[in-house]
């Protein structure tokens, strides 16, 4: 599966599931029925979904979960961070971020 | 947005003109989709895809953060399904713009709507709910999301193509592919406004973390659903009114 036909695969099922929501109540079918109760949940998809992609990134060097906060990565995840909270602008967010992570790889044992 | 270029008070009725103040009402958020789009370009390569998957995932995918999601979990030697089901999870809000949307494209042909369907992505669907739910309606009124929808698909894909240029001239030892998470955590943090939404990024993180030793990669979806279970959990400690 990590062939090009793989990718060829995933894309088209990835393309099919992101086209599919968004034709979903487009279609004008009544089969779908979107509850109060499945919205309030709809509100922590993002945070949840996000937040379990952005840890391992931080934490996990060569498949072992490293907690240390005085590396590179987590410190300059911290500044992008704030960075993100003040200016809320994802380009200037990953350019704090990047340019963090080369000072610490630099000046950090 | 200036009087002059809002489409809800001089919304023309020809579909040129309706497509004309789509476009029009784009392109401000054209300053956050390039940069977004030439990033996306670089850290598709730098996760490891090939030049030609990143700049396909543009168009067949069309979508800035299930993108990245997918660059990621390519990277990461994710299995396909699991890539396939995170990427439908991210996605899930579009079912509520589409959802919101409906009433105004009733009429349509399939055509049409599968084409707007195809167009919808979250700085298309800004735009347009202004149009509809607050402009005149008028039968070309979907030409203002095509217009819309159009001019952000098409500088997505010449941002995307422009970002691999790029990004195959950049060694690795950039680590380029940290944006991906930098690119996380800047769609993340701006967007937590309640005690319930940070708990549940904390609880998604932790279990993110925690479930590393998990076959085909479940972690994702295991933190995935601890989280949003988490967030609904304490929705009590919310705040009525204001800022939490």
């Amino acid at each position: 599966m990590r062939d090009g036909i793989g990718l060829v695969l995933t894309l088209v099922a990835c393309g099919a599931v992101t086209f599919l929501t968004r034709f979903s109540f487009i279609a004008g079918g009544r089969w779908l029925a979107l509850g109060p109760r499945l919205q309030a949940l709809l509100r922590y998809v993002p945070p949840a979904v996000l937040a379990a992609l952005i840890a391992p990134e931080i934490f996990v060097r060569d498949g072992v979960v490293a907690l240390s906060l005085l590396s590179p990565r987590p410190i300059a995840a911290l500044l992008a961070a704030l960075v993100a909270l003040y200016t809320r602008s994802v380009s200037l967010t990953i350019g704090a971020g990047l340019l963090a992570l080369w000072l610490a790889q630099h000046f950090l044992p | 947005m200036s009087a002059d270029t809002d489409p809800s008070q001089t919304a023309p009725a020809s579909a040129w003109g309706e497509c004309l103040a789509g476009i029009k009402a784009e392109l401000p958020l054209l300053l956050g989709v390039v940069p977004f789009g030439l990033i996306f370009g670089v850290l598709g390569l730098a996760a490891g895809l090939p030049a030609w998957g990143v700049v396909a995932m543009s168009s067949v995918v069309f979508g800035g953060s299930s993108q990245v999601v997918f660059a990621q979990l390519w990277g990461a030697q994710v299995p396909a399904p699991v890539i396939a089901a995170t990427v439908g999870v991210v996605n899930l809000r579009h079912a509520l713009y589409s959802a919101s949307l409906a009433q105004y494209l009733r009429e349509l042909p399939m055509r049409w709507r599968v084409l707007l369907a195809y167009l919808l992505t979250d700085e298309a669907y800004a735009p347009t709910i202004r149009r509809f739910a607050d402009g005149p309606a008028t039968p070309n009124r979907h030409w203002f999301l095509f217009g819309a929808g159009f001019t952000l698909w098409a500088s997505w894909q010449l941002s995307t193509v422009a970002g691999v240029l790029l990004g195959a001239a950049i060694p690795a030892s950039w680590s380029l592919d940290f944006s991906i998470a930098l690119t996380f955590i800047a769609l993340l943090l701006p967007g937590i406004h309640r005690r319930s939404e940070l708990v549940a990024a904390l609880v998604a993180g932790t279990v993110a973390l925690a479930a590393q030793g998990l076959p085909h990669k479940l972690w994702i979806i295991a933190a995935a659903v601890a989280g949003i279970a988490a967030g609904a959990a304490s929705r009590r400690f919310d705040r009525r009114a204001g800022h939490a």
